[in-house]
Order: C-alpha cells, then sequence, then structure tokens
C-alpha cells in the first residue's frame, strides 16, 4: 500500500505535466480544428525562457541591490516566463497558422512539424549544444507520511498545475473571453457575426496555451534541471496521445487523460523493466483508443462539420 | 443613400454566383430580394457582412464608408449591420442568454446592453423563459426569435434577415415578422431574402427578384405581387 501511494506521487506528478501541456493541444484544437505539433517545443522554449529569466534574476539579485527570497524568485520567473512565452505561441500563429486558416488541415500540421523543428535547431544556434541547468531555487525538503515520502517539489508541481487548470477552466466558464472560445468551438464561421474578431480569439488561445506549457517547462526544470533543445520532442507526442485520449477539443478530457498517462507509465513501471515503460503504456493507450477513437469526451469524427 | 451596391460579383471556387448585381437602400426601410433556391439570395447578404469575398469591380458603401475595406467582425462592430444567417447558426452550448451576451460581446455601451437585453426578453418572452437553457435544446421558432435577438444585440443600423420564415408554422411566422416589424418601428434598416415570397412581399415595401445571380425584377411589394412572371413562379400561379 504504501508502495502504491508512493508511486501514486510520482504518477500525479509526471500526470501534471502531460495534462498542463495536453490542454495546448486540445485548447487550439477546439477552435481552429487543427493540432499545433510545435506545441510540444513551446514547453521546451518556456523552460528555456524560465531559464534565462530565473538567471537573470538571480544575476540581479547577486549584485546584492535587491534580495529577493527564493520562493518569489520562482514566482517571478514562473509570471514572466508565462507572458514571454505566451508572445512566442502568438508569433506561432500568427506567422505558421493563420495563412493556412483556409487550408487543408495537413498543410498544418507539416507547418506545425517544421516549426518544432525551427525552434529546436534555433535553440541548439542560440545557446549551443550544451545542456543548461536550472537554477535550483528551491531546496528539496522530503516529508514522511507513514512511510510514504514526498518532496515538497512534487507538491509545488501538483498544486501548481491543479490550481492552473481549476482557473482556465473558470476562465473558460466565467468570462466574455471564456465564452468566445466556446462559441468558437461551436461554430468557427459564426464568431465574426457577433462583431468578435476569430484572429483576437485565435491568438489569445495560443497564448494561454503556451503559457501554460511554459508552467510546465518550469515545474520541469525545478524537478528535473537539466534542460536540452529536444526535451520537448518526446513530452509533446506524450501530451497530444493525451489529448487525443482525452477527447479533441476537451479540456476536461485533456487534463484527466494527461493524469491517467502519468499513472499508465508509472504503474507499467512498477511492475516492467522500466525500459518498456512506453512500449506497453502506449500499446495500452492504443487498445483503448481502439475501441474509444474519439476519447472520453470527444465527439465521434462524424458529429462536427467544418463549413 | 443608407446602403449602396453596385456591381457586385461573387465566385466560388471559380464558379460566379453573383454577376454584377446592384441595388441601394435608403435609412429605416424594408426590402426584400426573393428567388429561388441557389440564385445567390445568401451569398449577396454574405458579400455584405463580408463573410464572401466580392470580386474586383464592386462598388459596396454604407452610411459613405467603403465596405470592402472591413472585415466581417468590423462590419458588426463598427457599422452595426448584424446579419441572421442562413441555418441561423446558434452556439448550441452556449445558454440563450449567452447567445444573446456574446453578440454584445464588441459594444462599449454597458447600460444600453442590459437595456436591450430587457428589451429582447419583452419583444420575445419565450426567451427570457428558457434563458439559462442551451440554444441547442430549443425548438425551431424559439431558435429563429433567438438569431434574431441576437442580430438585435450585435448591431442595429441594417439588419440582414437570410430566410427568416424557414421553417417556421404559420402562427410563429407572424410572430417573428411582427417582432421584426417592432424593431423596423425603433429605427433598425431590414433587408431580408426569402424562398417565401408572399410572406417577404407583404412585410416588405419594395423588392426584387433575383435569379440566377442577376436581379431581374423590382418594384414596390404591390407591383410585383401583382406581376404576371412573379406570379407564376413565385407565388404559386
Amino acid at each position: 500500500m504504501v508502495f502504491f501511494f508512493q508511486n501514486m506521487i510520482n504518477a500525479l506528478q509526471w500526470g501534471s505535466f502531460y495534462a498542463l501541456i495536453a490542454l495546448g493541444y486540445s485548447m487550439v484544437y477546439s477552435i481552429l480544428m487543427l493540432f499545433n505539433f510545435a506545441h510540444g517545443d513551446i514547453f521546451m522554449v518556456g523552460a528555456y525562457i524560465g531559464f534565462g529569466v530565473s538567471t537573470g534574476i538571480l544575476a540581479l539579485t547577486a549584485g546584492g541591490a535587491i534580495a529577493l527570497p527564493n520562493w518569489l524568485i520562482l514566482v517571478l520567473t514562473i509570471l514572466f516566463s508565462m507572458v514571454l512565452t505566451s508572445f512566442v505561441g502568438m508569433l506561432v500563429e500568427r506567422i505558421g497558422y493563420r495563412p493556412l486558416r483556409d487550408a487543408p488541415r495537413a498543410s498544418a500540421a507539416i507547418t506545425g512539424l517544421m516549426i518544432g523543428i525551427i525552434l529546436e535547431t534555433g535553440n541548439l544556434a542560440l545557446l549551443g549544444a550544451r545542456r543548461v541547468s536550472f537554477p535550483s531555487l528551491i531546496q528539496t525538503a522530503t516529508y514522511n507520511f507513514g512511510g510514504v515520502y514526498v518532496t515538497n517539489k512534487k507538491i509545488m508541481i501538483v498544486v501548481v498545475s491543479l490550481v492552473l487548470m481549476l482557473a482556465l477552466d473558470q476562465f473558460i466558464r466565467r468570462t466574455k473571453w471564456g465564452m468566445a472560445i466556446r462559441a468558437m468551438a461551436f461554430d468557427y464561421l459564426a464568431v465574426p457575426l457577433m462583431g468578435v474578431s476569430i484572429n483576437t480569439i485565435a491568438r489569445m488561445t495560443f497564448a494561454i496555451g503556451s503559457a501554460l506549457a511554459a508552467v510546465a517547462g518550469i515545474l520541469f526544470g525545478t524537478a528535473y534541471p537539466v534542460l536540452d533543445p529536444y526535451m520537448g520532442v518526446l513530452f509533446g507526442w506524450k501530451a497530444f496521445v493525451a489529448a487525443i485520449l482525452g477527447g479533441r477539443g476537451s479540456i476536461m478530457g485533456a487534463c484527466l487523460a494527461g493524469f491517467l498517462l502519468g499513472f499508465i507509465e508509472i504503474f507499467v513501471a512498477m511492475i516492467f523493466p522500466s525500459t518498456l515503460r512506453d512500449l506497453i503504456a502506449y500499446s495500452i493507450i492504443m487498445l483503448i483508443l481502439t475501441f474509444r477513437p474519439h476519447g472520453f469526451f470527444g465527439e465521434p469524427y462524424s458529429a462536427r462539420l467544418r463549413l | 443613400m443608407f446602403l449602396s451596391i453596385e456591381n457586385l460579383h461573387v465566385s466560388y471556387d471559380g464558379i460566379r454566383a453573383l454577376h454584377g448585381i446592384g441595388f441601394g437602400m435608403d435609412r429605416g426601410e424594408i426590402v426584400c430580394i426573393i428567388g429561388a433556391n441557389g440564385a445567390g439570395k445568401s451569398t449577396t447578404l454574405r458579400a455584405i457582412s463580408r463573410l464572401v469575398k466580392a470580386e474586383p469591380g464592386t462598388r459596396m458603401t454604407f452610411m459613405g464608408r467603403d465596405l470592402l475595406t472591413f472585415s466581417a467582425d468590423r462590419v458588426v462592430k463598427e457599422l452595426g449591420i448584424s446579419h441572421v444567417p442562413e441555418g441561423r447558426r446558434l452556439f448550441g452550448n452556449l445558454t440563450v442568454l449567452e447567445n444573446l451576451k456574446l453578440a454584445a460581446f464588441a459594444r462599449k455601451d454597458r447600460e444600453k446592453i442590459e437595456n436591450d437585453l430587457l428589451r429582447v426578453f419583452s419583444i420575445f418572452p419565450r426567451l427570457k423563459e428558457r434563458m439559462q437553457q442551451k440554444a441547442g435544446t430549443l425548438s425551431g421558432g424559439e431558435q429563429q426569435m433567438l438569431a434574431i435577438g441576437r442580430a438585435f444585440m450585435s448591431g442595429r443600423r441594417l439588419m440582414l434577415l437570410d430566410e427568416p420564415s424557414m421553417g417556421l408554422a404559420p402562427l410563429l411566422m407572424k410572430t417573428v415578422f411582427d417582432a421584426l416589424r417592432e424593431i423596423n418601428r425603433e429605427g433598425t434598416t431590414i433587408l431580408l431574402v426569402e424562398q417565401n415570397a408572399r410572406m417577404a412581399l407583404q412585410f416588405a415595401t419594395r423588392g426584387y427578384v433575383l435569379e440566377n445571380g442577376l436581379l431581374v425584377l423590382q418594384g414596390s411589394s404591390r407591383e410585383l405581387f401583382e406581376n404576371p412572371e412573379v406570379k407564376k413562379a413565385y407565388l404559386g400561379g
């Protein structure tokens, strides 16, 4: 039982990463019916921006001019990086996807893959092939709950992720902008008839998704401080699987499937050798999708027409 | 002239839908365009609300401003032209109230929005009863009321109506057209396109007949009613 809970904690942590990234895939899909295949790399960019921002703040405080506690530096890092990464997301939308609004979906998918490669190699060109270490802003503290060891970082990761998911849910449900996103998810073409610009909503959705990916990147950096330009690739694909598993376009689905992915991976690794982890975990997911191709909360393929 | 359309050409994938039509409207008028399925009625409205591109050579002005320089959302937001589209296109996943509020999304005049909302509910009391219900669960008549209510909230200088009578029982049709007349009396100019020529000509003061992308006839509703060709083709003999 202790063993189970121990793994549960780890699963929640990994699930948080997947869920935060999957949200970006799902939100963009829901309004534009395209998958932003550069999204995993936005996660990577977010992690690097977080690295840049935190090292920057640390350098400023090291001069002694201002003294900030580490937790505040982390909070500032998260906030600044969310803003900066959201600009990257908006740029990707403007340059990569807007010109393809009426093009076949395959064109958008190919563009997304290329933007991903550009972000990865751009990072290589900018920072070189060396890996960078995310500054350790929090000292790891371990708590023992009846034999289950929980670190403060894991608690932080799960709590921050859940808070963001709830905040997003409330935003979508209660604000007028959220209402516009829901409307656009239902009928893309009727949105301008309400005096609402499709471009504005698209831009905002990319911004939100990218900001969430940035948080995932920073949280990942605090737990696993080594960053490399290709860190977003596998993460991106897994989160994409979570978005599909949750049901295309479903926010609730993306969160739940993100966590489910974490659970399946961790519990498979509990039973089988860890080299077989992804092989078995994703075979299970493929099996689930065979029986439920539209995921948990998605609509069957034919249910919606793009006019 | 309030609305002026000249030489309007529209094509879909290289196929001409409108072959250079032209007409004008004065403020406060109710004008209808009648025609068979596929004549280009919806396309005309979609061109005015900038949902489809007009081809070079087209001139469209609204209150002296060049419509061709406006995007679809700005036509609503800045010019006050609202469009009740073919098939109504309600947001079925949003409640009735949310649909109405979304229509006022771009407006800044907060107090007036509240008043307009109350006005919509007084014109269509049924919508008030259904306020918290998802728009997708409404009956056909209620959906049409909501579509008109939404247009009322979004822009009220000119209202473009695409087949408002579609799928409505006669009694409901009367309710809807009475409401539209009331909205018109309060200052909204109305351009409607209809397959139901009888209904349209009873409602509008004058009209045009659109055939295969060309305006072939025009006149007061009375004139069109009595025109033998219109009688034969659109009024069932």
